[in-house]
């Protein structure tokens, strides 16, 4: 809070595209460089607007995805039926194409590196991607424990997979249980299905470890993975959300 | 203006229609909300006008639905700068519902189920220019629409248009309403492009 | 588009045109609500964000909290629904 109010005022920075990464056939990792930049903590966000020839303009929110890295940031993209934003930042935008940002944004659903304690990470599709600013940002200067479990829909919907299995390996105390919701691979410890009580028990923290929790993706998980969580006796204030709209952005 | 994004241009397509400065078509029907829907029973439902003396003309849903009904097709002009042209409603005309009221005043407060309010001249709602709908493309008017019913008054911005509608309260005052009170226009005309309070 | 009703976000989304009104993060603030009095941080509130503003609602009375319109050059904020809000300016 009090690095927030060292900034000036938060407005709209030219961010220009300088790689462009498929993550799976309906997401992209963008990354961009924004001049002036001043880092972010992992969890935050920035709004994405775009201005078409005739001042026409679109505004939608997007996670960083990146730990923090001088005026570079990365934000991981979906695809949204009938979207409006995600099919030009999914299907058009090119290295040296800009757009304006607006960020960072928001100082609750954060992780920063003097939090000391276990920490629960819970994402439902491409609600991984601020989870995966905080797995970013724990590795290179936090040991607090870290699980996280991952829902999505099918094997071909997972984000950042062989990084994942590599940091599961290299950073210290971190844990991944991928969970499929429509198809899993051959051979999965458990057939495709919801996040439930069974799953949470299992993958996650118990309550007891007083974790703090972060859980993110369509509004309708987060309410359920929420109660869940309370169910399992997590103190509600230790429970941090951010629900992305129905479809799986703020549209 | 913002930096312009190569290649981007919107969800919107060239309009051959003749549209409001600043709109453009859209294809599906956006449900926007300022919260949650509400859901109201037809059997609990009831509709109001109350004059600037305070006396009240109630309509039960029976009632209200044993009034002369009509079929409309209007264009929507939503502020967020959608349009939606030639939808079709079966409403009652205000001219109806206003046959028996008596007043003077010159405003109305239209007030909604959940809280929500705007407010329009009483004479922008008469002489067959607003209804109170119930019916969309044949349909019964879904609640994230505004059903049971709500009120139509195609030649404003759609946020005029309240769902929910419960109420018609008249005044000598015109009191601002739950958008008007937040920097949006107090009229709304969509052909002269009033969005907000100070154009 | 699909049919079901509008569903709400957190708070936490409306960061964007609070913070380029406020010097700090009011979205991490804790606010008291002005119809039930219910104390919560705003990003934890109900956010209805489709619709011509803002709109954050209290999760226990679903009052509005506060709305907020970005229109060109100029933001409008109404912030009536809460009785004050905590912001937290040091360690």
């Amino acid at each position: 809070m009090a690095r927030a109010a060292v900034l000036g005022r938060v407005t709209w920075r030219v961010a220009v595209v300088e790689e462009v990464r498929e993550e799976t056939a309906t997401a992209r990792t963008l990354g961009l460089r924004v001049a002036g930049w001043p880092g972010h903590d992992a969890g935050q966000h920035v709004d994405v607007r775009l201005t078409a020839p005739d001042g026409y303009t679109a505004v939608r929110s997007y996670s960083i995805a990146s730990a923090a890295a001088g005026d570079l940031v990365e934000l991981t993209v979906e695809l949204v039926p009938d979207g409006e934003v995600s099919p030009y930042l999914t299907q058009v935008v090119a290295a040296g194409d800009r757009f304006e940002v607006r960020g960072p944004l928001g100082g609750w659903f954060v992780w920063r590196p003097g939090q000391q304690e276990a920490v629960q990470l819970i994402a439902g599709g491409s609600g991984v991607v601020p989870l995966m600013s905080i797995v970013r940002a724990r590795a290179t200067s936090g040991s607090a424990p870290a699980r996280l479990l991952y829902s999505v829909r099918t094997p071909q919907s997972v984000f950042y997979l062989p990084e994942l299995e590599r940091r599961e390996h290299a950073d210290t105390g971190l844990e991944v249980t991928l969970a499929y919701t429509r198809a899993a691979p051959a051979g999965h410890s458990r057939p495709p299905g919801r996040v439930d009580a069974g799953l949470i028990g299992a993958a996650t923290w118990p309550a007891d470890r007083q974790p703090t929790c972060y859980v993110c993706g369509p509004t309708g998980f987060v309410e359920s993975v929420a109660g869940l969580l309370v169910d399992a006796g997590h103190d509600p204030g230790r429970i941090r959300t951010e629900r992305f709209g129905p479809s799986g952005g703020t549209s | 203006m913002g930096i312009i994004s190569r290649g981007f241009s919107g969800r919107r397509r060239p309009g051959e229609e003749d549209l409001p400065p600043g709109q453009y078509l859209t294809e599906g029907f956006p449900v926007l909300s300022a919260g949650p829907t509400p859901r109201v029973p037809t059997a609990e439902w009831e509709f109001s006008v109350v004059n600037e003396a305070g006396e009240a003309q109630r309509w039960d849903w029976t009632a209200f639905r044993g009034l002369p009904a009509v079929d409309v097709t209007v264009d929507l002009h939503c502020v967020t700068r959608w349009s939606k042209l030639r939808t079709a409603w079966r409403g009652v005309s205000l001219d109806t519902l206003f046959a028996d009221v008596e007043t003077a005043a010159d405003y109305a407060l239209v007030h909604s189920y959940g809280g929500y309010t705007t407010n329009l001249p009483l004479e922008d709602l008469l002489d067959g220019q607003a209804w109170v709908a119930f019916d969309y493309e044949g349909e019964d008017l879904a609640p994230e629409h505004g059903g049971p019913a709500r009120l139509l008054v195609p030649h404003l911005y759609l946020w005029k248009s309240a769902k929910w509608v419960r109420s018609i309260t008249l005044s000598h005052d015109d009191v601002p309403g739950f958008w008007e009170s937040a920097g949006y226009h107090n009229y709304g005309d969509p052909w002269r492009e009033q969005r907000y309070w100070d154009e | 588009m699909s049919s079901e009703s509008p569903s709400f976000l957190d708070g936490n989304a409306a960061a964007g045109p609070l913070r380029e009104i406020f010097a700090v993060d009011l979205t991490a603030a804790t606010g008291q609500c002005a119809g039930c009095g219910n104390r919560a941080v705003l990003a934890r509130a109900r956010l209805y964000a489709r619709a011509p503003g803002l709109v954050v609602r209290c999760t226990e009375c679903d009052g509005v909290l506060l709305r907020l319109v970005e229109g060109p050059r100029r933001t409008w904020l109404d912030l009536r629904g809460l009785t004050f809000i905590q912001v937290t300016t040091g360690p």
